[in-house]
């Protein structure tokens, strides 16, 4: 095939061309970020897959020595520390879920409108002041958290609800919600605050306020963002560990009254860590199966709240 | 007319007539003279004649510092189109976004002068009217569709809820109606309660019209309607255009000289943030008295 230059009938000069230089140095410096960026996210896989693969190969030799996955399952005792331990997952899932609802409930409703009035409402030097405040809230160690919620939460609980015990999954999620709330609002506020003017003139335009704008208009077009902020405020919470260890209590307990002490997964491992149990003995090998419930917990949530935006994504 | 004097008794301002200019010159010349006559665009004879909708008098308008329209003076009929043509940047978005004061949700805009909106003598961007009350008066359409992130039923019928609407009957009914004035309705009947974003461009537009036209305003302003529609929709919009001046009095920016001549009634020119030319559009696209106007509708403009 008869190439450009020879249907002109021109001698090609390439390397004495300033552009194919220019194009060429272009190829290089694309093809090199190219492998530096793709690197970095290669790197993040191979540790994500490293994480599942050792916590899947630990659990099966849990599950194939010390307790079948259906007992694991529905045993509703855990005691890994006793003479006779049982290994029960319900009570720590329990006690996850009612201090991530607990806090949750704080949370998402309050981050909500937190981001609603930054977004919306506030003056430019009030939203400048608020929101680094707010980012320092999540900037606080969390276990200074949990003794905040230890120290001054629950004793000012225990003035409206008599008989709260001093370890108590309701002062844990409370605390651990506002610990959540920048967390939620920071990314609902972009989402927000990416919603376009346009989109707002035109409720403006039929007459809306600006209540009837935030809420009817702004919020579900950017319902999107607002559910990738709640999925992440999920996980948070989930996740958390420093608040429940140190003020919902360490003892497993199947209940799901958040008055009641209880003991979340990532408490027992932290426990467990302390030494409470001695390394490679089947108490210490279930931390890998709590470990690997943990992951599934937040995987299914991950999804859920992937499907919730693939389902409200707008092309505004 | 002194405007102090004229703001004391209201009621008792005379409602300025649209000028004839044949017989009083061009808007340029005498802005506020349009007292006498009524010259109806000859096309039109069958129609009653046009009675003023909103006349504007002496409006500067401002963002921050920089002076945007400078001391305009206009009148928009009412059951007429009127198209307000110019190049880019001359304040034909600007001048359109004053009639419903959309530019109050920016801080810093500035207007001075009077919109008076007839017949009750409201000054409408008088600081003490409430903006809400006016943009329920003077609906909008703007230049890219803007559908709620709703069903196309909700966009339909929020204007109708924010008037307190709520009976499902009526509402029904009312999106009904709105959907066919805007020959939406046979497109989307069987999928009303789906979202508003799964419609084309040209659908959504005709949407936002129907959204507009269901609240039942009396002033219908258009931002370059069609400007992101293919020429078939454009055709289908510019046909619902000619059928609303039966109910609305109508403001339409256009880029499209084809448009204005078609659509509207009257025309005004504008460049440079001033009016330059105003009058029947017949008149301004055949026997334009000022140069600019006769260059910009002739396409030498520049
Ligand atoms: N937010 C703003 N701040 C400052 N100046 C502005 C702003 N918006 C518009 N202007 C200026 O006001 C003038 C009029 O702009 P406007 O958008 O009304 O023009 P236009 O006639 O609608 O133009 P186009 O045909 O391109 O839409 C322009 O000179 C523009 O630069
Ligand atoms: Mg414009």
């Amino acid at each position: 095939m008869a190439t450009p230059g020879a249907l002109l009938d021109v001698a090609p000069t390439v390397d004495r061309d300033p552009i194919a230089r220019l194009v060429q140095r272009r190829q290089w410096t694309n093809f090199a970020a190219g492998s530096v960026m793709f690197a970095a996210a290669a790197s993040s896989i191979v540790v994500t897959c490293s994480i599942v693969g050792i916590l899947l190969f630990e659990s099966i030799t849990f599950f194939t020595q010390t307790v079948s996955p259906i007992d694991f399952l529905t045993d509703t005792m855990w005691t890994p520390q006793f003479a006779n331990p049982r290994y029960g997952i319900l009570p720590l899932v329990t006690g996850t879920l009612v201090t991530t609802f607990v806090a949750l409930s704080i949370a998402l409703p309050v981050g909500t409108i937190v981001a609603m009035y930054l977004s919306e409402f506030a003056p430019h030097a009030v939203r400048e002041t608020i929101k680094p405040l707010l980012e320092m809230l999540s900037a606080v160690p969390t276990i200074i958290y949990g003794y905040f919620a230890l120290q001054f939460m629950t004793p000012l609980l225990q003035k409206f609800v008599p008989g709260l015990p001093t370890f108590n999954m309701l002062s844990a999620g409370i605390v651990m919600g506002v610990m959540i709330i920048p967390y939620v609002s920071s990314l609902s506020e972009d989402a927000m605050r990416s919603v376009p003017m346009l989109l707002r003139e035109g409720a403006y335009a039929m007459g809306a306020n600006k209540v009837h704008t935030g809420f009817h208009v702004v919020f579900p077009a950017a319902f999107s963002g607002i559910a990738s902020a709640y999925v992440l405020g999920v996980s948070r919470a989930i996740g958390e560990t420093m608040i429940v260890a140190v003020s919902a209590g360490m003892q497993a307990n199947l209940t799901f009254d958040p008055r009641q002490p209880a003991e979340t997964i990532t408490a027992y491992i932290v426990q467990v860590s302390q030494g409470d149990l001695e390394h490679g003995s089947p108490g210490y090998q279930s931390i890998f199966a709590a470990g690997i419930t943990l992951f599934a917990m937040t995987l299914t949530f991950n999804i859920l709240g992937h499907q919730l935006r693939k389902r409200f994504r707008q092309a505004y | 007319m002194n405007l102090a004097a004229a703001d004391e008794k209201p009621v008792e301002r005379r409602i300025p007539a649209i000028a004839d200019p044949a017989v009083n010159g061009s808007m340029t010349r005498s802005p506020l003279a349009y007292t006498n006559n009524m010259v109806e665009p000859t096309r039109h004879e069958h129609d009653a004649p046009p009675t003023p909708k909103v006349t504007v008098e002496s409006l500067n308008f401002f963002y921050g510092a920089v002076q945007a329209l400078h001391n305009l003076s206009f009148v928009l009929a009412e059951n007429r189109v009127t198209a307000l043509i110019g190049p880019s940047g001359c304040g034909k978005s600007t001048f359109l976004r004053c009639f419903n004061r959309i530019h109050d949700l920016y801080p810093g805009t500035r207007y001075e002068g009077r919109i008076t909106l007839h017949p009750s003598g409201t000054n409408i961007i008088d600081k003490s009217v409430d903006p809400i009350e006016m943009r329920m008066r003077i609906g909008m359409v703007f230049q890219k569709p803007n559908p709620f992130p709703k069903s196309i039923f909700e966009n339909v019928a929020y204007g109708l809820r924010l008037k307190g609407i709520t009976n499902k009957n009526e509402l029904c009914d009312r999106v009904e109606i709105a959907l066919k004035s805007t020959a939406i309705w046979e497109e989307v009947k069987h999928r009303l309660h789906k979202s508003a974003y799964e419609m084309s461009g040209g659908q959504q537009q005709r949407l936002c019209i129907a959204r507009t036209i269901a609240a039942e305003p009396e002033v219908l302003l258009m931002d370059e309607p069609c400007s992101a529609l293919d020429p078939i929709a454009t055709g289908k919009i510019e046909e619902l255009i000619r059928e609303l001046r039966k109910k609305y009095a109508v403001l339409i920016v256009t880029h499209n000289m084809q448009q204005a001549s078609r659509a509207s009634d009257y025309t005004a020119f504008m460049y440079l943030g001033k009016i330059v030319e105003f009058g029947p559009t017949q008149q301004i696209f055949t026997n334009p008295t000022v140069k600019d106007t006769e260059d910009y509708v002739t396409g030498r403009f520049g």
